[in-house]
């Protein structure tokens, strides 16, 4: 398996991080190598294999439907880069 | 006082309980320390302040007979991937750049509410990815250990990585124990890299709730230490089933302490012959045959198991992590908080943060995890590795009905000097190769150190056991511990 | 009913699947803490966790499992015991853990139907393919800064139940019968308040066109988040025209997401989204799979309340109502219990006439919903009775009618006030009658040579002079006796 520049742009978009153009060609030969070596996983015949999500085999916990959080607009924007009026604030978005 | 950092917290406690000294008078210590040891740095934020508050704070209960167990007044290091309220928590990225969180995360509280006494938040490497701790955005941290001989003798040594930073402080007498966070091998690697103890719990078992999460189905906390005993301690005090984790273990933290017999005749021991690899280093294929006869003369039964799919563990590891660390890792977007570089749009604001705020190793990865789950390609890699991590843990299930634990490696070398393999992920994704498959099976993990490379170098060994059966793997780990009798004042020394 | 389309190339017919978003009624965020309630302070209603804070975890809701559950049953689904969530992976400023937890190839319900009941009184079905339960994304406000979108996280998090139908509708008319059913059913079952114009009902139409006569399905566009009956109805037809335009004109149709302008009537491409997604689905590691027994199932079962298709086949069957009738009665719950508390103990079919032909009038002229009738059910029920029991003629109940829409009083007190009761004395009705008679010689001599018709002009007289008090009956009773003797 072997990545090509405009594939590693593709995903980096996908992922939205900015990689340097003089950065693709050698990423993308990091890439091929490290997926050229996880191809010996295709040596191996999984057919009928259940495909393991979790090693926990307890069934999802449930909660009761009570209001318990939220009410913390301080500790929720505290962080904020750029926050107005309780709003996060980003670059305009037109859609 | 300076012998006060060559306690350990068995030791401490009972000083602490007989009044020779105090919780304040420790930490104390321990700050010194701290700060005489920055060219190792351990540390990413030191917080001397709330440590003496803590310390304290400890020293009222104790003087009004409410002190609280054996980790009260135990000055602690916090890796800085659990959420600390009020005090910069950045994961060793710059991308959380002044990211202060307004909670706690429940592994640390429960230290906290069990009195432990928090130094500063360790290094590591950034987001928990790496096996050296390297990629840390606040530098390298420096192994406290030395080679003796050898090519790096007199070198600057990596501490294993992802816990570096807890691993070293440990080791450097700059904490009396850390709190480790372990994926695939980031307590246990960087514990035999440094002399110390490290246990990886069986999944489930800490919270991870408010531990920045890298690899959900694979991370969990765990204690780095410098004895058995304490390790014991310290994880009876972070375990505990937590509502607010979905994937924590409805079960009673049993006190692991008291499981820890001393008595571990008629146990019998795996030795996986899977792991008997090509090229394996002798002194670390040396190391395992001793703590095989150390085990055969405390009384186990060893026994030749099979894990047939080993070979394949890393592989499968390195789709499954990264799979799920481009998911986790989307948060980190510029906008609610840590760093934001501007840009003109939405999207030219998440290309340019993402792309700045994230190093080397991590984009690696999440561009791996995001090609792995993209359409066309899912099954041939996400699907195929979770299928092979269900034969590996079968592999598990099926030698577990024979034994009780598992011995192997922790790690395939000694301690490499920093700059040392750099240039190929690969290379360095192999320092997990013992470590990994546990992980992937969710099991219960300790490396112990078991002895010293030809060059001076600490190594340690690995304890697997069943599902939530960590009071055995503590338990041959402290036989293997007193088999091995290393002297502790020469791990906690070799820094000064 | 058929749609089709005069294309300059032949006939065509559209393709219609609806993908519709409903809000779960539930206290609590289906993964988080935080209230639900519409309209707070902005990021008020935010927990740590909605705001993907590191670290953060999520932890189900139950109530918003049996609500999906509840209404799988009420589609007559299949109920999935296990089924497990995936995240769903893009970036968007409201969307705060760069993934949306949702569930893709194990729903919680599968396939379904319901059935359409439409303007002619026929009934069609349609496919319910699946529904999955998922996360609401926050708000983007882009109009309150010049250079800044802003961010409302209240609805982050927040249980939808996505609910997807089979492309199996062939009209507008077909699609609007659908998201009307549809929020009937939700709202019988108190899963989903179903106010399209609050967004808490949502819906995705997906549009393709074909030859008529032809079984492929040929490429769809979807537009996104159409908020009414009549837009979604606007963006099909608008959309079907806009496909054919483009075969007849020997062009392809892309797959792509529209948006529709609700002032234009029209739909447009969104250049914002022309990027190919790659949502990378996959399985959710932080939540295990979610398993329930059936026993749940069927506890949730029992509570089912009686739903709008069984009730109307009760309404034609038990109380003897036309289909149509049955069907417009129980559309909406609201006017169904309405209905029910004016027929309990009374003909059935008068109730219904009066709900329909009268009430209804006065409802849309006003504007108002059933829960706001300026008349109440009870006194609308009384009324009837007036007419049942003889107080009053039906002629003289729309009367009192409009005086109880004028003062809000009670159908007794009007009549007892306006003295509106029905004169049923016979010698009081003999007199008017012999009056009439006396008055009209013309009339009679008309009647006696054959034009029955003239009677009309006789009760009319009675019925002046009574103030139309007189029972009609007797009147018509003893006019003929009189006449023919």
């Amino acid at each position: 398996m072997s990545l090509d520049k405009d594939t590693v742009k593709n995903i980096a978009y996908l992922a939205r991080m900015r990689v340097a153009d003089d950065k693709l060609e050698p990423l993308a030969g990091e890439l091929s190598s490290i997926l050229n070596w996880i191809e010996q996983l295709q040596e191996l015949d999984t057919d009928g294999v259940e495909p393991m999500a979790s090693v926990s085999d307890v069934v999802l916990p449930q909660r009761k439907d009570a209001v318990t959080d939220g009410n913390c607009q301080a500790a929720v924007l505290k962080n904020a880069p750029d926050s107005e009026d309780g709003f996060f604030a980003v670059p305009k978005v037109v859609e | 006082m300076s012998k006060l950092n060559e306690l350990n917290i068995a030791s401490a406690r009972d000083g602490l309980a007989r009044g020779e000294f105090s919780a304040a008078e420790l930490t104390e210590v321990y700050i010194q320390a701290i700060q005489a040891g920055r060219d190792m740095n351990a540390y990413i934020t030191e917080t001397p302040d709330v440590a003496l508050e803590r310390a304290r704070e400890s020293d009222a209960r104790r003087a009004k007979g409410d002190a609280m167990g054996a980790m009260d007044g135990i000055p602690i290091a916090m890796k800085d991937l659990f959420c600390t309220e009020g005090v910069l928590t950045t994961a060793g990225s710059h991308i959380l750049d002044g990211f202060v969180p307004p909670y706690e995360s429940t592994v640390s509280a429960n230290l906290r509410s069990a009195g432990a006494v928090m130094l500063g938040k360790s290094n590591l490497d950034e987001f928990a990815m790496g096996s050296a701790n390297i990629t840390s955005y606040y530098g390298p941290v420096k192994n406290p250990w030395k080679a003796t001989s050898g090519p790096n003798q007199g070198k600057d040594l990596v501490p294993g990585g992802s816990s570096g930073g807890s691993a070293a402080a440990v080791a450097g007498g700059l904490a009396m124990a850390a709190t480790g966070t372990d994926t695939g091998g980031s307590i246990r690697q960087p514990a035999s890299f440094c002399g110390i103890v490290g246990l990886k719990p069986t999944y489930g078992r800490c919270s991870r709730w408010g531990v920045v999460a890298f690899a959900s189905s694979l991370d969990q906390a765990g204690p780095m230490t410098k004895t058995v005993q304490d390790a014991a301690i310290m994880l009876g005090a972070m375990a505990g089933h937590d509502p607010k984790d979905s994937t924590s273990a409805p079960l009673p933290v049993p006190d692991f302490e008291a499981l820890m017999t001393g008595d571990v005749k008629g146990l019998t021991i795996g030795i996986p012959k899977e792991y008997k690899m090509d090229g394996m280093d002798p002194e670390i294929q040396a190391l395992w045959d001793q703590g095989i006869a150390w085990l055969k003369d405390a009384g186990c039964i060893i026994k030749e198991v099979s894990l047939p799919h080993t070979k394949y563990a890393l592989a499968t590891y390195y789709i499954v992590a990264p799979a799920e660390a481009s998911a986790n890792l989307a948060r980190y977007d510029g906008v609610r908080y840590g760093l934001r570089v501007p840009g003109d749009s939405l999207d030219d604001m998440y290309m340019n943060t993402r792309g700045a705020g994230f190093g080397e190793e991590v984009q690696r990865r999440i561009l791996i995890g995001t090609y792995a789950l993209s359409s066309g390609y899912y099954d041939a890699y996400y699907i195929k590795a979770q299928k092979v991590r269900t034969l590996i843990s079968n592999d598990f299930k099926t030698a577990f009905e024979s034994v009780d634990a598992i011995l192997t490696p922790t790690a395939p070398s000694a301690a490499f000097a920093l700059g040392e393999k750099q240039e190929d992920p690969v290379a360095m994704y192999l320092n997990d190769v013992f470590t990994v498959p546990t992980s992937l099976a969710g099991l219960p993990g300790m490396s112990v150190p078991a002895g010293f490379s030809s060059t001076g170098l600490p190594l340690g060994l690995q304890v697997i056991g069943r599902s939530f059966d960590e009071g055995t793997v503590l338990n041959v780990g402290a036989a293997l511990e007193k088999a091995a009798g290393l002297n502790l004042k020469a791990v906690t020394g070799a820094s000064s | 009913m058929s749609y089709i389309l005069k294309g300059e190339t032949g006939d065509w017919e559209v393709v219609i699947g609806l993908e519709v978003h409903c809000q779960v009624i539930s206290n609590a965020k289906l993964f988080s803490g935080a209230a639900t309630d519409f309209g707070a302070e902005p990021n008020t209603q935010v927990s740590l966790v909605d705001a993907a804070m590191p670290g953060m975890l999520p932890v189900i809701n139950e109530q918003c499992v049996r609500q999906a559950i509840k209404t799988g049953l009420g589609l007559k689904a299949k109920i999935n015991t296990k089924s497990v969530f995936a995240r769903k992976n893009y970036f968007y400023a409201d969307l705060p853990q760069g993934y949306q937890i949702s569930q893709a190839d194990q729903p919680i319900v599968g396939p379904g139907t319901i059935i359409l009941d439409l303007a002619d009184g026929t009934s069609r079905e349609v496919g319910i393919e699946r529904l999955h339960l998922e996360q609401d994304a926050g708000k983007s406000l882009h109009d309150q800064d010049p250079t800044r979108t802003f961010i409302d996280l209240n609805r982050t998090g927040v249980a939808l139940m996505e609910i997807v139908s089979d492309p199996d509708m062939r009209s507008p008319e077909e699609a609007g019968a659908y998201l009307r059913k549809l929020r009937s059913i939700v709202r019988y079952l108190e899963t989903c308040d179903g106010n399209m114009d609050q967004g808490s009902m949502r819906c995705d139409v997906n549009v393709s066109v074909r030859p008529v006569g032809s079984t492929e399905l040929r490429t769809r566009a979807e537009t996104k988040n159409v908020n009414s009956v009549r837009f979604a109805m606007q963006a099909i037809e608008y959309e079907a025209a806009r496909q054919v335009a483009i075969y007849d004109g020997g062009g392809e149709v892309v797959q792509e997401t529209r948006l529709f302008d609700s002032q234009k009537g029209v739909t447009r491409s969104m250049r914002s989204k022309e990027h190919a997604h790659d949502y990378r689905y996959f399985p959710d590691p932080d939540l295990l799979p979610l398993v329930f027994s059936d026993d749940l199932v069927a506890e949730i079962k029992a509570t089912l309340p009686e739903l709008p298709d069984e009730r109307k086949d009760r309404y034609i069957n038990v109380f003897g109502l036309s289909p149509y009738d049955a069907g417009v009665l129980v559309a909406e719950k609201d006017t169904a219990m309405y209905f029910e508390a004016v027929a309990e103990g009374r003909d059935a079919k008068m109730a219904a006439n009066w709900v329909i032909n009268n009430l209804f009038a006065v409802l849309s002229d006003r504007g108002v919903g059933i829960s706001d009738s300026p008349i109440s059910a009870v006194d609308l029920g009384k009324l009837l009775g007036l007419i049942v029991d003889e107080t009053i003629s039906t002629k003289i109940a729309k009367d009192v009618f409009e005086a109880m829409l004028e003062t809000g009083d009670s159908p007794e007190k009007i009549v007892e006030d306006k003295g509106l009761k029905q004169i049923t004395d016979t010698g009081a009705i003999e007199a008017a009658v012999d009056a009439a008679i006396a008055a009209g010689t013309a009339q009679v001599a008309q009647y006696k040579g054959g034009n029955e018709k003239i009677l009309g002009w006789f009760v009319g007289q009675v019925m002046k002079s009574t103030q139309g008090k007189a029972n009609p009956g007797q009147v018509n009773k003893l006019l003929k006796d009189k006449l023919d003797n």
